[in-house]
């Protein structure tokens, strides 16, 4: 009776002794953190090497929000994303339809296409730095096309401001288009081909096809793209660093990101109260948009209800 | 309005790239359908009938030939300009759109003078919703309906522009059995009503034998047999349309005809003047026997199926090609059914084959 | 008559609009594979060009006639790139082995094993999936820093092996496996151990091999981390390894050597997509991205 008893307690347990290896690594590296990095925010003049505080308030996020090097991250980011998410999702559109009206070597382009997405950001990061670059030597290759076309040389990786936010922008809408294109051409391909086959029977031109037909069957996928492009864009680091060096602040091509790992950690670290301001006004951002990105995406398929087939 | 298919023919590539050549789906095929009739293309799956369908409407160009609407040469027309509505088997919704939106999605594409005004628009639309019996559910989405009812809105956007030829791909194979019944009512109402030349393209004979004013019958890209569907069962051109129409099907014996009588197996069956001696296939109608004590064809019984008015006695021959002979008696005589009942056939319900070429062979005055 | 005319001249019209436009489409796609492309012909070309051969070229050759392996050989010499490889090597290979036990544990209690509290309990999971790492990293660093595994595979790898959403990813693909054979499978007494090894994971394989690839990838790439964590070279993944040749390795200008360096770190993954490209475009295109 009491073994009964005992088996019964074990089989309840079992399937926590399944779910603990996931509970141990979440719980320490990303439940704790969540609110950990809350407290850090609000401990004011925090001492890393004492570890120890003076007070508990709002003042890292009025240091944050004052402080230039943020406020020019902010200003780097906004852009970065402004310019990245609707050329890259627009241009990945374009790609896949001209993908999708093809037959002849249509595997391998989207193979060819997807290359970016497989490749280490730093190390290619690197090759169109060099591109870009103009040594003492050569001018670089893009700026030679530039000139060929008859255009002045500019120096895009030590120049002017928007010569820079150029590459970063070609390097960043470069990196994230593989992952648009899939996802574009496997929507275009799933939608019924008889939609278009009726469609050309009742003489509906190209184009209004594409805008009757085509774009609101596949609107919910171009929404999921632009989140997860808001998302990625407002996080953009690595590319950033690829092009630029870890000195980002020098470079004066900081981001957000960066400069929460600026202010953990290096030269212009120590300060985790000041990092994890900064990660908080960079999550409130991102969810908010990503709020109002769904509010929109929400009212536009609200006229796309039932929109599935059964 | 009259259309004429002459000597169409369409060849695809081989789609077994190894392989390569070209496979021949419809194969000049000649066929006149007359103006305001209803007309099913009727044969097995894969036998070319819905690329006759597309190359009526223009989806598909063909290879050869030519189709006429009237007078008019439509063959290099884009299915646009050729004025005919389509039902897909898949009915093919916008599935974001309202029924409404559905049906007025043809007239929107109207561009200058032909464009009507919103108002005119609403007119047509209710006007072919009212036909097709949906003007109650004008906002529902498609995924709201049901099967038969997404079937009527797709029959409505076909037919919202006046087409002069309307095609109907399979129009009833996505539906259940209750609804089939009904729907091909409907679609024979509806054909009527306006009085538009129908065709629609089924695999299903009774389908087409119900509502059809005529059939034609294609296997493997070929025209087999046109003509209305009661004289199509009774005078089958070959075995392939013998076999293809009736339930139960046609009961194909070997046979031989030796001085004008006709034999199977052993037995002297039949008396049929005036056709060859050589081998021939037998086809008996289920109707085509009338039990009888002293009748000259014998068969083994397996068992009977009653079906209420009529039984059907099921049973086995030596020469039969197949499973089981099903022969129709009424149901009052099964009590006489033994188990080597013998048969005396009829004429009229009895058809036979040349061996090699499965072309009829006609004889006497019964089997005209 | 004139009718007719005017459809088959309109016909023609179409014939030609086709035309134009199949060359349109043609012409972008292959722009779009040179700018693809390009890079990666920059980089190795460049590799094998000779450094006094490359600084002497103003206008940049788009061919080499003379290639050298020189650059592989510094490449793997004068910068400890092997070390990097091996590091990334072993980062990647326990990294990955750790997760897929951590996943396919979690996935099938998830997705099999009847608990109270189940469906709450994956909820709050599935809400994880929704913190960004920048807002954790920053304690991990410290909680690292603090355990004093700072340059050490330890402290690389641990915060690396939970993955919120591979985890979901397998279970949704082990609650396909019919329920029936869970139960045929505990009617012959079979346990339920035995039963993830011998029926859900063989039959799950294609799923399991999908994140295995992905995470592959991951760890291949990954750079924030393991900068925050490792100042010392000899714990230096690739992705930190690069960027130090970039910034001290050769002497600045050694162009050629540093192409030779990012062909060896790049081809690796590329080999690895080749061989399972159906796979990773489909793992990806079912909610993977990039960095998340």
């Amino acid at each position: 009776m009491e073994r009964e008893t005992d088996k019964m307690k074990r089989a309840d347990l079992k399937p926590f002794l399944y779910l603990l290896p996931a509970f141990v690594f979440l719980g320490i590296f990303m439940v704790y953190p969540l609110f950990d990095v809350l407290i850090y925010s609000l401990e004011e003049g925090y001492n890393s090497a004492s570890q120890t505080f003076h007070g508990v308030g709002l003042y890292n996020y009025r240091y944050v929000l004052r402080d230039p090097y943020f406020l020019s991250a902010l200003q780097n980011t906004f852009i970065l994303v402004i310019i990245t998410v609707p050329v890259s999702t627009g241009l990945s559109l374009l790609i896949s339809l001209g993908l999708n009206s093809i037959q002849k070597f249509r595997d391998f382009l989207q193979t060819v296409f997807f290359l970016p997405y497989v490749t280490n950001t730093l190390a290619v990061g690197l090759v169109f730095m060099i591109l870009f670059k103009k040594t003492p030597y050569s001018d670089g290759f893009v700026n030679l096309i530039i000139q060929f076309f008859g255009g002045r040389s500019v120096d895009f990786i030590e120049g002017p401001y928007w010569a820079k936010m150029t590459v970063i922008c070609l390097y960043t809408i470069w990196i994230v288009m593989p992952f648009k294109i899939l996802i574009l051409t496997s929507a275009l391909a799933s939608v019924d081909p008889m939609l278009y086959k009726a469609a050309q029977i009742d003489g509906t031109s190209r184009l209004r096809m594409f805008f009757r037909i085509t774009l609101p069957m596949i609107s919910p996928m171009i929404f999921y793209l632009i989140i997860t492009g808001f998302i990625g864009a407002f996080k953009a680091y690595s590319d950033v660093v690829a092009i630029f060096g870890v000195n980002l602040n020098a470079a004066g091509m900081n981001t957000i990101v960066g400069y929460i790992y600026d202010m953990l950690y290096g030269d212009s670290g120590g300060y985790p109260s000041f990092a994890s301001a900064a990660a908080l006004i960079l999550f409130v951002i991102v969810l908010t948009i990503t709020v109002i990105n769904l509010m929109v995406s929400r009212r536009n398929s609200s006229s796309l209800k039932g929109g599935s087939y059964e | 309005m009259k259309i004429v298919l002459d000597n169409l023919t369409k060849r695809f590539p081989n789609r077994n790239r190894k392989i390569g050549g070209e496979v021949t789906a419809v194969d000049h095929f000649n066929v006149e359908i007359p103006d305001g009739e209803l007309v099913g293309l009727l044969g097995p799956s894969g036998c070319g009938k819905s690329t006759v369908l597309n190359m009526i409407c223009g989806l598909e160009k063909p290879t050869e030939g030519r189709v006429f609407f009237g007078e008019e040469d439509v063959t290099d027309l884009s299915p646009e300009n050729r004025g005919v509505g389509m039902v897909f088997q898949s009915y093919a919704l916008y599935p974001h759109m309202t029924v409404r939106e559905n049906i007025r999605f043809p007239l929107e594409n109207r561009k200058g003078k032909d464009r009507l005004s919103k108002e005119e628009m609403e007119e047509k639309v209710m006007e072919a919703a009212k036909l097709v019996q949906i003007d109650q559910l004008m906002d529902r989405k498609p995924a709201e309906m049901s099967g038969g009812q997404q079937q009527r809105v797709a029959i409505a956007r076909a037919l919202v522009k006046r087409p002069g030829v309307l095609l109907l791909d399979e129009p009833l194979s996505n539906l259940d059995a209750r609804l089939r019944l009904a729907t091909r009512e409907e679609i024979r109402r509806i054909q009527t009503e306006t009085g538009i030349t129908t065709v629609f393209v089924t695999h299903d004979q009774e389908e087409a034998m119900s509502i059809s004013d005529h059939i034609i019958l294609m296997k493997e890209g070929v025209r087999h047999q046109v003509g209305k569907p009661q004289d199509v069962y009774d005078d089958p051109v070959n075995l392939f349309v013998a076999q293809f129409l009736g339930t139960p099907a046609i009961n194909v014996f070997q046979g031989e005809v030796k001085n004008e009588e006709l034999f199977i197996g052993k037995d002297r069956v039949l008396d049929v003047p005036g056709a060859g001696d050589g081998d021939v296939f037998v086809g008996i109608r289920p109707e085509g026997a009338a039990l009888q004590a002293d009748g000259p064809f014998a068969l083994k019984l397996d068992h009977v199926e009653v079906l209420g008015r009529d039984t059907i006695v099921v049973a086995s021959h030596p020469s039969f090609q197949g499973e089981n002979v099903r022969l129709i008696i009424p149901s009052e005589q099964r009590e006489e059914v033994s188990d080597t009942p013998r048969f005396v056939l009829k004429p009229r319900g009895v058809h036979l084959f040349d061996a090699k070429t499965q072309e009829r062979i006609r004889y006497g005055k019964g089997n005209r | 008559m004139s009718e007719m005319k005017k459809y088959t001249a309109s016909q023609a019209e179409e014939k030609r609009k086709a035309g134009i436009r199949r060359a349109v489409t043609g012409f972008f796609l292959a722009l779009w594979a040179v700018i693809v492309l390009f890079p990666f012909y920059w980089m190795v070309l460049t590799s094998l060009k000779s450094y006094s051969s490359y600084n002497s070229e103003y206008i940049p050759k788009l061919y080499t006639l003379s290639p050298t392996l020189q650059n592989y050989r510094d490449a793997f010499t004068a910068v400890p790139l092997g070390q990097y490889f091996l590091n990334t090597l072993i980062f990647t290979v326990i990294t990955t082995a750790l997760m897929l036990v951590v996943t396919v544990l979690a996935a099938y209690a998830f997705a099999r094993l009847k608990f109270p509290g189940k469906n709450v309990l994956f909820t709050l999971f599935l809400a994880l999936m929704m913190i960004p790492t920048e807002l954790v990293i920053i304690t991990n660093f410290v909680t690292i820093t603090d355990w004093n595994l700072r340059n050490t595979f330890p402290g690389l790898i641990l915060p690396s092996v939970a993955s919120v959403f591979y985890i979901y990813l397998l279970k949704e693909n082990f609650e396909q496996v019919p329920e029936d054979l869970y139960l045929a499978a505990k009617v012959d007494g079979t346990s339920d151990m035995r039963y993830l090894f011998r029926v859900m994971i063989p039959i799950c394989r294609p799923t399991i091999v999908t994140i295995t690839i992905l995470k592959i990838i991951e760890c291949w790439n990954a750079y924030v981390w393991p900068r925050l964590i490792t100042d010392n070279q000899a714990y230096f993944l690739v992705s930190n390894g690069i960027q130090e040749i970039r910034e001290n390795g050769f002497g600045r200008e050694n162009i050629p050597a540093m192409m030779a360096a990012v062909v060896v770190i790049s081809a690796p993954l590329i080999v690895l997509f080749l061989i399972f490209r159906k796979r990773i475009m489909e793992g990806v295109s079912r909610g993977g991205t990039k960095g998340a």
